[in-house]
């Protein structure tokens, strides 16, 4: 009987629960201030989640805290059931599966496209491998389709720093789709944007939900209403508002009242 | 591997022809013709253009850790000395009993002190394949160490800068205390044989010029092939957005000791081959003044190029030549303004001018 039941080992992702990502009681301070506070909040597997909330609600912060960027100062944070990530680093919570897409797009400008995605490629990433390290053809179609993906194939030899502000973006959501990650957490991805690269972002990043999860977090209300078809998590002075679907949110009188003061 | 070099750059394929074409012609030059040639090269420019060719060694060194993975070490000199040591301690147990105390053991600033026995750290150095060893070695442990405690916890910019200089500081005043037991002030000198030949003849000086060519090329080849793998990439990724390749999973304090102990490492062959071109190792290599010029030697050739590094410690050491000989108290003026003029007049060095005129040139 006991090999039915499905018992994980520490350090492998188990999301048999539904939740892939669990942050309970979170706070962070700064000298004093509170960048987020008690903070609690649940990601399903293969989940689009909209964050929003006016500018300091912690945002940012919440993203630094589940790369490892931040440290908080208490609460706890787990990737499925059984992986701690406050015991973890940056690079050992990117290879477990979480990637990030910053805020201002921050591409390797003196690298080519294709070696942007190269980079980004999930792959053992240690010294001496990366020394020997030759594209094997399974690699090299990878990194073909997720330049077809975003749009940016007849640029694969262009350095990066030439491409426009909206295809660095691209290029960096490309980044993170090349880590196979199974959090993509995407910070103000439109910013910038104009009303067509808008509307491409939000296509596109309809065409990865599902296999992944993936948070945004944006300012843009319109955005955020074409690509919302789940729940939409407002955050206030570092803790959650309310949270519900994009009408329920945006006719809740609290998320009124912070958005357009009193 | 050299063919794709060749394709990668043919300024850089000229360059190293010339380095190699010169490592043999001067000493052959030397040898041919009579003193009395025009031709001639005398026995002073065979061992000026060995020490250009070591101080290039060290260019290429610091342009590995700077100009690609964007660490301003001003501690090179340190590795080059402590490289350049090694060798000198193997120079001296070969001395054996011709020294002007003629103690079989001890070299003569031990007898002068009246120590009675040879030190612990001295044994093993008169064997050639310890100190080539140890050449490598000693730089290679001092920097992995000193890189470990630095980069994980992520000590960067003008912090970094200033520890390297203090590093560099803090040996140079060690060296010079004679309770050391590595000379004192006086450092290392009077070296009779190297490998049984006689350090002083011209075959040994000629053949040491061609060995530092050799040594520079065969560097510069692997150094270009490192910077050319995925590896490369990584570390520029590095210099250019330090936290973001974190955020690719990648383990950013091991790469940047890789790079700087392979880097030390460079720097310490290129100390050891010095040594028994100019005849003497001191403490005053340590000085924090000698790594700021390394900087500038690079600066000014062009970093994050390799060979730009290579053009500018033979131009600058050239100049010094010059200089120095001609009017000492205004070299350190010069270094400073050339120094100045190229940071804001050729931001990308000689060797970045040279490349975007010859782009300029092209349809």
């Amino acid at each position: 009987m006991n090999e039915l039941v499905h018992k994980p080992k520490t350090g492998e992702l188990d999301t048999s629960h539904g939740p892939i990502l669990y942050l309970e009681a979170v706070s962070v301070s700064f000298d004093g201030f509170k960048a987020l506070n008690n903070l609690s909040m649940y990601i399903d597997a293969g989940e689009l989640r909209c964050l929003i909330g006016p500018n300091g609600a912690g945002k940012t912060t919440l993203m630094d805290v589940i790369t490892g960027k931040t440290r908080p100062d208490s609460g706890s944070v787990f990737f499925g059931q059984t992986i701690d990530l406050l015991q973890m680093d940056e690079p050992a919570i990117a290879t477990a599966g979480i990637c990030r897409k910053f805020q201002k797009p921050s591409v390797f400008e003196t690298l080519t496209v294709f070696e942007n995605l190269e980079l980004a490629l999930a792959t053992n990433k240690g010294v001496w491998t990366t020394l020997f390290a030759k594209l094997n053809g399974t690699q090299r179609d990878r990194i073909e389709q997720v330049m077809e993906t975003i749009g940016l194939t007849e640029h694969r030899l262009h350095l990066a720093g030439i491409l426009s502000h909206g295809q660095k973006q691209w290029l960096e959501i490309g980044m993170l789709l090349m880590q196979e990650p199974k959090v993509m957490l995407v910070d103000e991805p439109v910013a910038g944007m104009t009303h067509q690269e808008v509307e491409r972002t939000a296509q596109l990043l309809l065409s990865l939900q599902g296999e992944r999860s993936i948070i945004v977090v944006e300012h843009d209300m319109e955005f955020v209403r074409s690509i919302a078809q789940h729940r939409v998590t407002v955050l206030h002075e570092g803790s959650v508002l309310t949270e519900g679907t994009m009408d329920e949110v945006q006719n809740d009188p609290r998320v009124v009242q912070v958005y357009l003061g009193d | 591997m050299l063919s794709t070099l060749y394709r990668q750059d043919k300024t850089a394929s000229w360059l190293l022809g010339a380095i190699a074409l010169l490592s043999v012609l001067v000493p052959l030059f030397n040898f041919i013709f009579p003193v009395e040639s025009a031709l001639h090269f005398s026995a002073y420019s065979v061992s000026i253009m060995g020490k250009y060719l070591c101080f290039a060694l060290l260019g290429l060194s610091l342009d590995l850790v700077w100009g690609y993975c964007g660490i301003l070490a001003l501690g090179q000199g340190a590795f080059f000395a402590l490289g350049g040591y090694a060798m000198g301690m193997y120079l001296m147990r070969q001395i054996g009993n011709r020294s002007v105390y003629g103690n079989p053991l001890l070299p003569d600033f031990m007898v002068f002190l009246n120590w009675q026995e040879l030190p612990w750290y001295w044994y093993g150095f008169e064997q050639f394949w310890f100190a080539a060893l140890m050449v490598v070695l000693v730089p290679g442990l001092l920097a992995f160490v000193f890189g470990w405690l630095t980069f994980r916890s992520r000590v960067t910019g003008v912090y970094l800068s200033i520890i390297t200089q203090a590093l560099t500081y803090a040996l140079l005043l060690a060296f010079f205390r004679n309770e050391m037991g590595f000379g004192g002030n006086n450092g290392l000198t009077d070296f009779k044989d190297v490998l049984g030949f006689n350090i002083q003849s011209e075959a040994v000086r000629a053949s040491l010029l061609l060995i530092s060519g050799l040594m520079l090329i065969l560097a510069f080849m692997v150094s270009r092939w490192i910077m050319i793998s995925k590896l490369g990439r990584v570390v520029t990724a590095v210099r250019d957005q330090e936290s973001r390749v974190r955020f690719l999973g990648y383990r950013v304090e091991h790469f940047k000791l890789w790079v700087f102990v392979f880097s030390a490492m460079l720097a310490g062959i290129a100390g050891a081959l010095y040594v028994p071109q100019v005849g003497i190792i001191n403490p005053s290599e340590f000085s924090p003044l000698n790594s700021l010029e390394i900087v500038i030697w690079v600066a000014i050739g062009g970093r994050g190029t390799l060979y730009g590094a290579i053009v500018g410690a033979v131009l600058v050491n050239y100049a010094k030549t010059l200089l120095t000989g001609w009017a000492p108290e205004i070299w350190l003026f010069f270094l400073g303004a050339s120094f100045i003029l190229v940071t804001v007049f050729l931001p990308d060095g000689l060797v970045g001018f040279w490349q975007r005129r010859l782009q300029a040139q092209k349809p």
